[in-house]
């Protein structure tokens, strides 16, 4: 557990980073900082390794103030993870990963194994050992970053805006891992971020910030978004925290059957099972591919003819997957998204379940925001 | 001496041959003066180029200081340094103290900048990690200011090569001497295998310097190959 009670910043001119800052990051979860720029959060983040010393207030991790043991030994016990992963380019990737091991005086032979399976614990093949950061790319580098905080096991990380210089793709990616990773480690983290997105997704808790280093208010990512405690949070959280919210809302929405027709179908054959102008093209595996639509296209072009037979380029492919058993969000995207207005629901394989409309997933949400013991996510 | 059917510039060959155990004798002395000094100004530039890099209000002051040095006319130089340094007047010592201060002149710079030049990301990180100061000037800074740091010392070691020649004049034996016999030895007319000789053999031995330098700085810097190689 990391604490900050009533933890103070101001610099000679006068600024103030961080004001009275009182905040509690359990043991074991992920506490997001997040708020604009000036708001304090890497300057809070820095002052628990003290590379920033506060000038007021304590800060504590388990119950010891961090300033009751020398800095350096102090650091080498937390991890560290920053925006460009601050990788060593004139160390091979096995060495900036066994960094803080070879520092605590671990057998470099030794320091170098364990090296290797943190980092097929992030998901770098061992083969990358022997290359030198500049041979990676971004999402990469990121990932040995991550690597070289977890080497020498520490229950404390900080990580500063980690995932903020690579593209939304690999973003996606690595947060995605970083949860599971998460989910298997346990660790008491602090992490950094401007981006409200990644900290509704990544934390158990979310601490928003406000430019002059005020604590504007601690929530889970659900209560934030539902709760917002004054304009300032408000605006900050956006405008579709509505829409947003339904992502921490499970569905258990009743799911339609959806007639489908198998690709190499006749295209007489969409024609006998359809209950309207679209037919959900299924593979021989089940696994959605697209809608076929049986009129001519609004844009003049002709329908297929019965005679043809249903090939993927007839299809149209708009319509989000929506995981049986996901969140409402989910679900009503794949609504919205869809041609036909049904959105296709699937299995942990991806195989089709069947379908769901957007105005039975409301009609869900009215009746789960009535009944306080609807599900809503940690 | 030979002028008198020597005084064609390609006789350097006979030259060469007729003194060759003297001129190597002054390739040697004009090696190590030339070597020394850099080596020594290494030493002392790094501290206080580092420092000009640690605390940004001596950078302007130590490096306009330090610059300042390399205007003082090098003979000037050569000569007072006995009685700065209490030495005879033909102790080579003279030569390599003064060339250590145009060393230093040029390398404290390079040095601050070289440090400079390391990933601020990469420092951080050190610091975050539990480096201590001295742990991450050695394991980190110093050697990403390597590939600067050596690019410094190129044009110090190549500008001593030219600058020992001088001390000839003041009488310190190295290939500067070579200009000298050949000016004495133009008494009926120019005489230009020696002053040739001194040439090519400089030239020679600035260019072997130098890549000795780029070939060590490769050496140590694996990481640039790996690099520019993507």
């Amino acid at each position: 557990m990391i604490r900050f009670d009533a933890v103070s910043k101001a610099y000679p001119d006068g600024t103030v980073a961080v004001d009275e800052l009182s905040l509690t990051a359990p043991s074991g979860q992920i506490t997001v900082l997040v708020g604009p720029s000036g708001c304090g959060k890497t300057t809070s983040l820095r002052m628990v390794n003290r590379m920033v010393e506060p000038t007021s207030g304590t800060i504590t991790i388990d119950d010891r103030d961090v300033t009751s043991v020398p800095a350096t030994e102090l650091r080498r016990s937390i991890g560290y993870v920053i925006q460009h992963a601050g990788l060593f380019p004139h160390r091979t990737v096995v060495d900036n990963v066994a960094t803080v091991p070879m520092l605590t005086g671990t057998g470099r032979r030794q320091a170098r194994r364990r090296a290797i399976e943190l980092m097929e614990l992030v998901g770098l093949p061992a083969s990358f050992a022997d290359r030198y950061p500049a041979q990676l790319s971004g999402g990469q580098q990121q990932r040995v970053g991550v690597a070289r905080a977890l080497a020498s096991d520490p229950p404390v990380m900080l990580m500063d805006e980690p995932f903020s210089a690579v593209d939304p793709v690999v973003r996606d990616q690595l947060q995605q891992e970083f949860l599971r990773l998460q989910g298997e480690l346990g660790k008491t983290i602090l992490f950094v971020t401007h981006d409200i997105d990644e900290a509704i997704r990544l934390g158990d808790r979310v601490a928003v910030l406000a430019v002059g280093g005020r604590l504007a208010q601690v929530a889970a990512p659900a209560d934030l978004l539902a709760t917002p405690a004054d304009p300032f949070v408000a605006e900050f959280v956006g405008r579709d925290r509505g829409y947003r919210a339904l992502g921490f809302i499970s569905a258990e929405v009743a799911v339609a059957a959806e007639p489908t027709v198998t690709l190499g179908s006749p295209v007489a054959r969409a024609h006998d099972v359809a209950v309207d102008d679209w037919v959900l093209v299924v593979d021989d595996g089940g696994l959605p591919q697209g809608w076929l639509h049986l009129r001519a296209h609004p844009d003049g072009g002709p329908g297929p003819a019965p005679g043809d037979v249903v090939t993927p380029g007839l299809l149209n492919l708009g319509g989000t997957l929506s995981p049986i058993g996901g969140t409402l969000r989910e679900a009503l995207d794949a609504a919205l998204s869809s041609p036909s207005g049904r959105g296709v629901v699937v299995d942990e394989g991806g195989r089709l379940v069947g379908s769901v409309r957007a105005g039975t997933v409301l009609e869900h949400l009215h009746a789960a925001t009535a009944d306080p013991s609807a599900q809503v996510r940690p | 001496m030979n002028s008198e059917n020597g005084s064609a510039p390609w006789d350097v060959f006979g030259y060469f041959a007729d003194h060759r155990a003297e001129v190597l004798d002054l390739l040697w002395a004009h090696t190590w003066l030339s070597v020394l000094p850099v080596v020594i100004g290494l030493l002392v530039a790094f501290p206080i180029g580092w420092l000009a890099r640690r605390y940004r209000w001596a950078y302007a002051p130590v490096v306009s200081v330090s610059g300042l040095l390399y205007t003082i006319p090098s003979l000037a130089l050569f000569v007072v340094m006995p009685t700065l340094l209490g030495t005879q007047i033909l102790d080579p010592v003279n030569v390599v103290a003064a060339l250590t201060i145009y060393t230093i002149a040029l390398l404290v710079r390079v040095v601050a900048d070289g440090l400079a030049a390391v990933p601020e990301d990469a420092v951080q990180a050190a610091t975050a990690m539990g480096f201590t100061r001295l742990q991450r000037l050695r394991t980190v800074e110093l050697p990403l200011a390597v590939p600067v740091i050596a690019a410094g010392l190129r044009v110090a070691m190549v500008a001593n090569v030219s600058l020992v020649a001088i001390a000839a004049t003041i009488g310190i034996p190295q290939l500067g001497q070579l200009f000298i016999t050949g000016f004495q030895l133009s008494v009926t007319g120019p005489y230009y295998p020696p002053i040739v000789l001194g040439i090519v053999l400089s030239v020679a031995l600035a260019l072997l310097l130098d890549r000795s330098i780029v070939l060590g700085a490769r050496l140590i810097t694996p990481w640039q190959r790996a690099t520019a190689a993507r």
